[in-house]
């Protein structure tokens, strides 16, 4: 039924928090090297379904594949930028130090989780940061970054593990436009080498950058993204969303 | 203060006072760096009053009550744990009742045993002069393990502390961890209630590791600053004490509450000027 080289598969997927249903019969199929948007109002269960791919969550019904296996094995193999970071920003700790986390798990033998970082996880932090233009932000502490620059530094935490999967959750929420651009430039040449699915409430701006935007309102619905158009949007949110002619001058 | 110095040179009492003075230091900087980041004060205030039901059982029982101790730490330190896990929504009541049974525990036991019962104030209130030579040894050992498991399992502490969700992700056993830190502070807790007593324990615990986090910036440096002012109120507590004849727990507790309440106001002025630094410089 799915490809077996798919990056994640999700087949009749249904899952409640309690009563309340939050998806219903989900198919969904992310192709290898496919830069996919994941669209649709708030509370329409953008959030539950990534929980449900990184292992998170367990579905009611359904199947959820990663990487041809179930999503707790597939873990390590995933870079994950959540939309709120699940840390206080007064936490004594530097930026290299928080995109070295990104390591765990790595490793060989009893070096894998005894003891302190490796020079290989050194050298791959630094490496990762240069590949997000925060280099010169490594000895920083980790709350007198701006919007932006934690934007990046959580990009390069999810890099730094080697992921072939990259999952980011509305990556550009907190920042302002100028800098969304950017982080999607660097998303669109990590594509280069690795799968990427991106959660946003904004289908007119990912549209520019993504391969196929999938909708999701409790069901899913997929399209290429020259088709989204006033009706798509429509049936989307359920409600004409006034629609405005953006003209970026870059 | 003189007369501190050459009372030490005499009396092996205060000798043993001071190094278990310093021995405490170094489990409050490591571990209470932990507790402080982490936000588990109320968590850690319920193991250390709570191990008074152990304190008592091995009392009435004949048994030491340092072991008493430890073993009532851990064990209450993984029921607080297993309560925080799973009624996480009830946390606090029964956190709260835990800290209270257990005090309730230990003074019935206290009472019920014959002749012990004038020293329920020293378990309260530490007596660091009373500390027999022989527990110096169980402290250093009780440090040792705390040093160790630290260096083996740095990166793992630092990420459940830091942020549980990416731990999970990236396959470590946030739950193992999050117990076993708890474990290690019941340890800690052990190691001061020799110096200040259960009730005093949760400012030495905290104290040091909260005013190095006013000053410095890492794990790794808050673990060493908090620890050198452990060492310091531990050793003038002791010191400013001795002449005048005042409990010494107390005394350490008032050291490092004052230094605190001068760090926080210092850190309010300087972060004040830092900000009309930077206005003026816009």
């Amino acid at each position: 039924m799915s490809a077996p080289d798919a990056a994640v598969t999700l087949a009749g997927v249904s899952f409640s928090y309690g009563d309340a249903p939050v998806l219903e019969g989900v198919d969904l199929e992310v192709a290898q090297g496919e830069f996919l948007g994941l669209v649709g109002p708030n509370a329409g269960g953008k959030s539950t379904l990534l929980k449900l791919i990184l292992g998170l969550l367990e579905p009611q019904a359904g199947q959820v594949l990663v990487l041809g296996r179930p999503p707790s094995e597939a873990r390590r193999l995933l870079g994950y930028v959540p939309q709120y970071p699940g840390f206080p920003r007064d936490f004594p700790i530097t930026v290299e130090q928080v995109v070295l986390m990104g390591r765990l798990g790595l490793g060989t033998g009893w070096r894998r989780w005894v003891g302190g970082w490796s020079a290989a996880d050194r050298t791959a932090a630094r490496a990762a940061l240069v590949e997000v233009q925060a280099a010169d932000l490594a000895q920083r502490q980790i709350g007198t970054l701006s919007g932006g620059q934690l934007q990046r530094v959580l990009v390069a935490r999810a890099l730094v593990g080697e992921p072939r999967l990259l999952i980011l959750d509305e990556p550009t929420a907190n920042i302002d436009q100028r800098m969304e651009g950017e982080i999607f430039d660097l998303l669109r040449v990590l594509n280069a080498r690795l799968t990427i699915l991106v959660v946003s409430h904004d289908v007119g701006f990912i549209s520019a950058y993504v391969g196929r935007v999938a909708c999701l309102n409790r069901t899913l619905v997929c399209h290429t993204t020259e088709a989204i158009d006033g009706q798509v949007i429509h049936d989307l949110y359920r409600e004409d969303v006034r629609r405005v002619a953006h003209r970026h001058t870059h | 203060m003189n007369e501190f110095i050459t009372a030490l040179g005499h009396h092996a009492f205060l000798q043993t006072a001071l190094a278990a003075g310093l021995l405490a230091a170094l489990g409050c900087g490591v571990i209470g760096t932990f507790v402080v980041v982490k936000r588990i004060t109320f968590l850690a205030g319920g193991i250390a009053h709570s191990v008074l039901g152990g304190m008592g059982a091995a009392l009435y029982f004949g048994l030491d009550p340092l072991g008493g101790a430890l073993g009532a730490a851990l064990v209450s330190a993984l029921l607080i744990g297993w309560v925080r896990l799973r009624w996480s929504a009830q946390e606090d009541t029964l956190i709260g009742a835990l800290w209270a049974i257990g005090m309730a525990v230990g003074i019935l036991f206290i009472a019920k045993t014959p002749g012990y019962t004038g020293d329920l104030m020293s378990y309260l209130f530490g007596n660091i002069l009373l500390v027999p030579a022989q527990d110096l040894w169980v402290m250093a050992a009780l440090d040792a393990l705390l040093l160790a498991v630290v260096w083996a399992c740095y990166r793992q502490f630092l990420a459940v502390s830091f942020d549980e969700e990416l731990a999970a992700l990236r396959g470590v056993p946030v739950t193992f961890f999050y117990l076993l830190l708890l474990c290690l502070v019941a340890v800690t807790v052990v190691l001061l209630i020799q110096v200040v007593g259960l009730i005093l324990v949760i400012a030495l615990l905290t104290l040091p590791a909260a005013i190095a986090g006013h000053w410095v910036h890492t794990l790794g440096r808050i673990m060493l600053l908090a620890t050198l002012l452990g060492a310091v109120f531990t050793s003038a507590g002791l010191a400013l004490a001795y002449a005048p004849d005042l409990p010494a727990g107390p005394t350490m507790i008032l050291l490092a509450g004052g230094a605190y309440v001068a760090s926080a106001l210092a850190m309010g002025l300087v972060q004040r000027r830092r900000a009309r630094r930077r206005a003026v410089g816009d």
